[in-house]
């Protein structure tokens, strides 16, 4: 079976199957082992942290079931494929939300406590893997643990963020926030340079709950880092107009790579900024399409064409943010290389994993289709940031060489030391693990 | 919490389908009673529908081979359905690869015991409960594979001929109490016994087949391909005469 990231750089050829019970899951560890196994969930991550060339890919998208719920707490058990869009459909009629959640609501719990991932509230509520009681995990040899930050600590800081590398999380507990309601007000605020981008976030981002920032990648001169900054709170019940919500759309073909070039591109994205008033502007969204714009088109991925595109997303600590940022943008502008909006955020603090890509500081995220050139203004964005001693998040990723990891996760001897441990025959390997030294760097099943 | 006006048993509520069903059934107001023999994936699955539901989900021991324990479970699921509406899901199924079966006829008799015989058992002992309800709903999975015997399927297919030819004459006994029986017939659905499978097309998804099983069922409908497009092509396969047909490689 052929699978790719969300990016879909690169196509992955494994053997792949899908168990619907768990008695499925673990026959299917078993037999697969010695071809090397990783864990694929709903597809989301950018690079090759999913995908395992000639060895074994288990899917999880049909272990999706709620285990458990406990309404005074939030606290919450489920399999790893239940995915955020099940979370918000059951629980935020009862008031409660995901702790955490990424941009897209296809994404699965497997695949958020795999990449720790952040939500638009990491200032104030951190990341997911910091809401997790424990984890079910299948290891290697077959057996089950309850790992949790109480009875194995280092095992759970290495499953945590761990790229699905320690094994197969079959079941999950984590407690959900209550949520004030199903909807949100979104305050939009145009931002006309990164100073005045960063000084607001400075501002808001120990008071809002909710902030994520869009900017302008193409902007050059004065206008370097302008953007606009969405700052957002639950609404009150009162506020609510009722209204059907509005359908998915999809792109239903690869477009040919013509359609996205500097110029559509700079339009779009003049567009974009212009289309919030001066004075900004507010209004009051259902909290689902808030959290994930993108998803309201399906396939949305297929607009860069077949050659695909990469994700380039790096944290840059608070003190370095302001010059860091300002030398990313300028290498980015120069290059032209088409991107669309880019995502600026601010995270609060680091995740509790080994490999957690959390940092206290602002996070940058964006999209270049993948033509000539990319990789050597990747690479180039990747230095800029071990320079001012960020890193790139994992999950996003495609490129990254060890010597890069190592300068950018100072805990991944920790990392190793806990894979030695509980996968001394390296069952647990993926394109990524093997790209980045993780894992012997030979493939697995016979051809690499 | 009181019970629903309408209670769904659902037979061999492991398999992808009917899980999906009984999600969507749940979600349509009714309670669920979950019956196979994976008893601890089927509290997970009870789990799952009561918290994303609220409907009261129960799970039951059921071996479609287990001839004598069908009345056993009958009656369970009738008290359980608690004065409400019974209606039946029949989901279970067994469909071992044809070049087995051809090794081992033990292994026919298995698919022959599950797919047909344990389903005329256990609608003949719930026919009587039918009747006296006077209402209620039976679904039953028939498949295409029933339409035509074929090189690559045909004890299988066998059984589920047999099992649809038994279903229409349960229908016309049970429509004088005003009892409907809905035979499905679905074509390729992405499920466990198709997944990897080349040569596929049109896949189906198991939520689809579900929702288009409980709209046919309230709507009491006789018979029904998922896709609809199914009934097309098992039209044009019934039609080749068998003279040719032998030849063919499917
Ligand atoms: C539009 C979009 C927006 C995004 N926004 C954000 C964001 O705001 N913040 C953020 O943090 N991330 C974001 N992401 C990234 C995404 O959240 C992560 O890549 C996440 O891991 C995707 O989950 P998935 O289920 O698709 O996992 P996959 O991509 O299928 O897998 C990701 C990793 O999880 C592992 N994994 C999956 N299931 C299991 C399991 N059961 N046991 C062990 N390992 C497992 C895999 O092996 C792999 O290493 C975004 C992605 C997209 C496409």
């Amino acid at each position: 079976m052929d699978l790719t990231g969300w990016g879909r750089v690169t196509v992955a050829r494994s053997r792949a199957c899908r168990p619907e019970r768990q008695q499925e899951l673990a026959a299917a560890v078993v037999e697969a082992a010695a071809d090397g196994i990783i864990a694929f969930g709903g597809g989301r991550s950018y690079g090759d942290a999913a995908l395992n060339s000639g060895g074994r890919v288990i899917l999880t998208a049909r272990l999706n079931r709620i285990l458990s719920f406990d309404a005074s707490t939030g606290e919450v058990v489920v399999e790893p494929g239940v995915t955020f869009r099940d979370l918000i459909e059951v629980f935020l009629p009862r008031g409660f939300m995901p702790p955490a959640s990424p941009g897209t609501a296809f994404a699965t719990i497997g695949g958020a406590v795999a990449a720790d991932v952040h939500g638009k509230n990491h200032d104030r509520h951190g990341s997911f893997g910091d809401h997790v009681r424990w984890i079910d995990l299948l290891l290697a040899d077959g057996t089950v643990r309850r790992v949790s930050p109480e009875a194995d600590p280092n095992l759970f800081a290495a499953t945590v963020g761990g790229m699905g590398l320690t094994g197969i999380m079959r079941a999950i507990c984590f407690r959900m926030l209550p949520a004030a309601g199903t909807h949100v007000v979104v305050r939009e605020e145009r931002m006309r340079d990164l100073d005045a981008f960063l000084a607001a976030f400075a501002r808001v981002r120990d008071t809002a709950t909710f902030l994520v920032g869009w900017i302008d990648a193409l902007a050059t001169g004065t206008d370097t880092g302008r953007g606009i900054l969405e700052t957002a709170e639950f609404a009150p019940a009162s506020d609510i107009a009722a209204g059907a919500p509005a359908r998915a759309r999809a792109v239903p073909f690869d477009l040919p790579g013509f359609v996205l070039n500097p110029w559509t591109v700079r339009a779009f994205n003049e567009f974009y900024f212009r289309r919030v008033p001066a004075g900004g502007r507010q209004r009051t969204v259902p909290f689902a399409t808030f959290l994930y714009p993108l998803d309201a088109i399906h396939h949305w991925n297929r607009i860069y064409g077949r050659r695909g595109f990469y994700q380039f997303q790096c944290v840059l600590p608070d003190a370095t943010a302001a010059a860091g940022l300002r030398h990313l943008l300028a290498e980015i502008g120069r290059a032209r290389g088409a991107s669309f909006l880019a995502v600026l955020k601010t995270l609060g603090r680091e995740g509790r994993g080994h490999l957690s890509f959390p940092m206290r500081g602002f996070t940058l995220a964006l999209d270049f289709p993948r033509r000539n050139g990319a990789e050597a203004m990747l690479r180039k964005l990747e230095r800029i940031t071990i320079e001012n001693g960020g890193r790139v998040y994992l999950a996003k990723d495609a490129l990254l060489s060890p010597e890069s990891l190592r300068a950018m996760y100072p805990k991944i001897d920790k990392f190793k030391a806990v894979l030695a441990r509980v996968d001394p025959h390296e069952t647990f390997t993926s394109d990524l693990a093997r790209r980045l030294g993780l894992k012997a760097l030979r493939g697995r099943g016979g051809h690499a | 919490m009181t019970a629903a006006p309408e209670t769904w048993l659902v037979l061999g509520a492991s398999s992808a389908i009917a899980r999906a069903f009984a999600r969507a059934a749940a979600q349509d107001g009714a309670d669920i009673l979950l019956a196979g023999r994976d008893r601890a994936d089927l509290d997970m699955t009870a789990a799952d529908i009561a918290i994303r539901t609220g409907r009261r989900v129960q799970v039951m021991d059921f071996d479609a081979t287990d001839l004598a324990g069908h009345a056993v479970l009958i009656e369970a699921a009738r008290e359980a359905a608690d004065g409400g509406t019974l209606n039946l899901f029949l989901a279970f199924g067994l469909m071992p690869n044809q070049s087995d079966i051809d090794r081992d006829p033990a292994l026919a008799l298995r698919a022959i015991t599950v797919n047909y015989i344990g389903a005329v058992n256990l609608l003949q002992v719930a026919a009587p409960i039918f009747e006296a309800q006077r209402r209620g709903r039976i679904v039953a999975l028939g498949s295409v594979a029933g339409d035509r015997g074929r090189l690559k399927n045909y004890v299988y297919g066998s059984a589920k001929a047999g099992l649809s030819v038994y279903l229409q004459g349960l229908r016309a006994r049970l429509y004088r109490s005003g009892v409907t029986v809905t035979t499905v017939k679905p074509g390729f659905v992405d499920t466990a016994m198709t997944f990897g499978l080349p040569g596929l097309f049109l896949v189906a998804s198991p939520e689809s087949v579900a929702r288009a099983c409980l709209k046919a069922a309230k709507a009491g409908r006789e018979e029904l391909y998922v896709p609809f497009f199914w009934w097309g092509i098992m039209t044009i396969i019934r039609n080749i005469p068998e003279r040719l047909f032998k030849r063919l490689n499917i």
